[in-house]
């Protein structure tokens, strides 16, 4: 690399946003896109997954056992495989990290259910709440913290794996660390890790904020 | 009037809960369930409300069957207050105390009006309705269990424990704080406890359940100490029976004399002590209108000389009980006489009269020296 400097800040605001899908800005965009969509997803099928781990105790255990291997995986391998299946879009990056945020959601839901004190649960059921109604109004509520702590531990590895995706050409801001490699240029590098970091600190701000509203009810 | 016919809760591994149950929790009283941890009477407490189903036998609510009422249906309609008070933490106090009134569908207006009330009722600040229930003390939240429980007026309150969280301290005065409501609103109240003295002190009838799930007696608190059923209705009753019993004999038969020069009293006729030789010695008072011979005795052995200073509403001196007098009453009561229990707990001249009424700072129940020896306590 030479004389050349750490960060070439001139690099920076010539490819900001070139309207090419390689400029920062839309590779930060589709970054953001493969980070959040596997989050919601994998969020929409831990909650009803959960609650039935919840409720038939004896699913739990297969459920968490099946996803710990899927989670054990190696991505660049499940991408490749992907890639047999999707092709090269967007969706052979987010149909796995689905699964890498499942595995973290729904011990998250199951946990934040059974944290319920008995004693909550057994005056909702004697206050005569249906079981439907107990669920809406007392039970999601109330796992509501415990669902949120394991919702930023996805968001924030969703993050960053989605750069893994780069190797198979589908990486968002990871596209920056191999292309900085080939060139044996530093400044891309050094852009798609801030970004990165800043995009996870962001989430993760945004997260507690949210926590912070849903939940007033907790001690502090 | 609640029910209990032959009901018997029987488990799938062929654990029995309940064994047989049969007996009556009279319309307006306090009916306690007590006993040991294994007795059943949570599982009888549940059953009524059908949180749990009975498998055998049947239980009445005013002659209806419980189990042919929709179980949500028939839950609204029975206030419930649980140990550790069971609060939604994720709701505020005034929406607490709401629920029942918001699942009948009442609109919220009215339904945290009505919580206001409540929340007066049971002599919690109004300041608190916007708290979250990790806000409030352990006694508070209980206070608002109970202000839950009554929300939407319901004939029948189930209590299962509600004060056993609490210090002692805290528990006499939410003990108090329910014979209190209770003389108002005379709901059917079934309390479980494992605690003897609460039952005793609670209880318009005791039912002693003993583990298995059998009642080993059922009987007015006073009887139940005079003529325990069996040796583990004697054992599990404690020691003192006698002492204790003495609370549900009213004070107002004590002979009093007229107070003597030794007694100083203020400007008012408050008593300030007995003259001796150094200066003041202690004195002890009673009320006889409201207290029992319990306090009587105990004002006596309180005061130096072992005379009871007998006072009226106000703290003034009426008179004085001589040991003699007290005496005369102990033989009259130890002998022969049996205290009446009351078939209904409003009948003059009852438990009720002497127990209830007399809750207050200088409730007798509650100063319970035998507290400490006894197992329960």
């Amino acid at each position: 690399m030479g004389d050349e400097p750490l960060v070439r800040w001139d690099w920076i605001w010539r490819n900001w946003d070139t309207g090419r899908p390689d400029s920062i800005l839309a590779l930060l965009e589709s970054h953001v896109v493969m980070a959040f969509l596997p989050v919601l997803f994998g969020l929409l099928l831990a909650l009803p997954l959960g609650l039935a781990s919840a409720r038939w105790r004896w699913l739990y255990q297969p459920t968490v056992s099946v996803m710990n291997v899927v989670y054990s995986l190696p991505s660049i391998a499940v991408f490749i495989v992907m890639l047999a299946i999707t092709g090269l879009g967007q969706a052979t990056v987010i149909v796995p990290l689905t699964f890498y945020s499942l595995a973290i959601l729904i011990p998250a839901v199951v946990d934040g259910l059974t944290s319920i004190p008995d004693h909550v649960r057994n005056s909702a059921v004697a206050m005569g709440f249906t079981p439907l109604r107990r669920l809406v109004r007392v039970e999601l509520p109330l796992a509501v913290p415990v669902v949120l702590a394991g919702l930023r531990v996805a968001t924030v590895s969703s993050i960053s794996l989605v750069s893994v995706g780069a190797l198979i050409g589908q990486g968002g801001l990871g596209y920056l660390f191999i292309d900085g490699w080939q060139r044996q240029f530093t400044t891309p590098i050094v852009v798609g890790i801030v970004a990165t970091v800043l995009l996870a600190v962001l989430a993760d701000g945004l997260l507690v904020l949210a926590q912070r509203l849903l939940t007033p009810w907790r001690r502090a | 009037m609640i029910t209990f016919e032959g009901v018997t809760k029987r488990y799938a591994d062929g654990t029995v809960a309940v064994d047989d149950l049969s007996l009556e929790a009279p319309t307006g009283a306090i009916t306690v369930f007590v006993g040991p941890s294994g007795c059943g009477k949570t599982t009888s407490l549940r059953m009524i409300n059908r949180m749990i189903d009975a498998t055998g036998g049947r239980i009445l609510l005013d002659g209806q069957d419980v189990r042919e009422i929709d179980p949500p249906t028939l839950r609204r309609g029975i206030g419930y207050v649980i140990q550790q008070a069971g609060l939604f933490p994720h709701r505020k106090i005034v929406d607490n105390v709401a629920t029942v009134p918001y699942l009948l569908g009442w609109d919220r207006k009215r339904a945290r009006a009505r919580a206001m009330e409540l929340l007066e009722l049971v002599g919690l600040d109004s300041e608190l309705a916007g708290r979250y229930p990790f806000q409030l003390s352990g006694g508070q939240q209980q206070r608002v269990g109970v202000a839950r429980a009554l929300a939407a007026d319901p004939p029948v309150l189930l209590m299962d424990e509600p004060f056993s969280a609490v210090d002692p301290i805290v528990r006499a005065s939410l003990q108090d704080e329910l014979l209190r409501l209770q003389s108002d609103l005379q709901k059917t109240i079934v309390f479980v406890t494992h605690d003897i003295d609460e039952a005793i002190k609670l209880g318009d009838m005791v039912a002693v359940l003993r583990v298995g799930g059998r009642l080993a007696q059922m009987a007015g608190p006073a009887t139940l100490l005079s003529e325990p059923a069996d040796d583990f209705v004697r054992e599990f009753l404690g020691r003192d029976r006698g002492i204790r019993r003495l609370s549900f004999i009213p004070a107002k038969d004590v002979r009093l004399v007229t107070a003597p020069a030794d007694l100083v009293v203020d400007a008012s006729g408050r008593p300030l002590g007995w003259r001796g030789d150094g200066g003041l010695l202690p004195y002890g008072t009673f009320n006889p209108e409201r207290d029992s011979l319990r306090a009587a005795l105990d004002a006596a052995l309180l005061a130096a000389n072992g005379t009871a200073v007998a006072v009226d509403e106000d703290g003034r001196v009426i008179g004085v009980a001589p040991r003699e007098a007290l005496d005369e009453v102990l033989g009259q009561y130890a002998a022969r006489y049996t205290v009446p229990d009351p078939e209904d707990p409003y009948e003059e001249g009852g438990h009720q009269d002497t127990g209830h009424q007399g809750a207050g700072p200088e409730d007798p129940a509650h100063e319970d020296p035998a507290h400490g020896e006894d197992p329960h306590g």
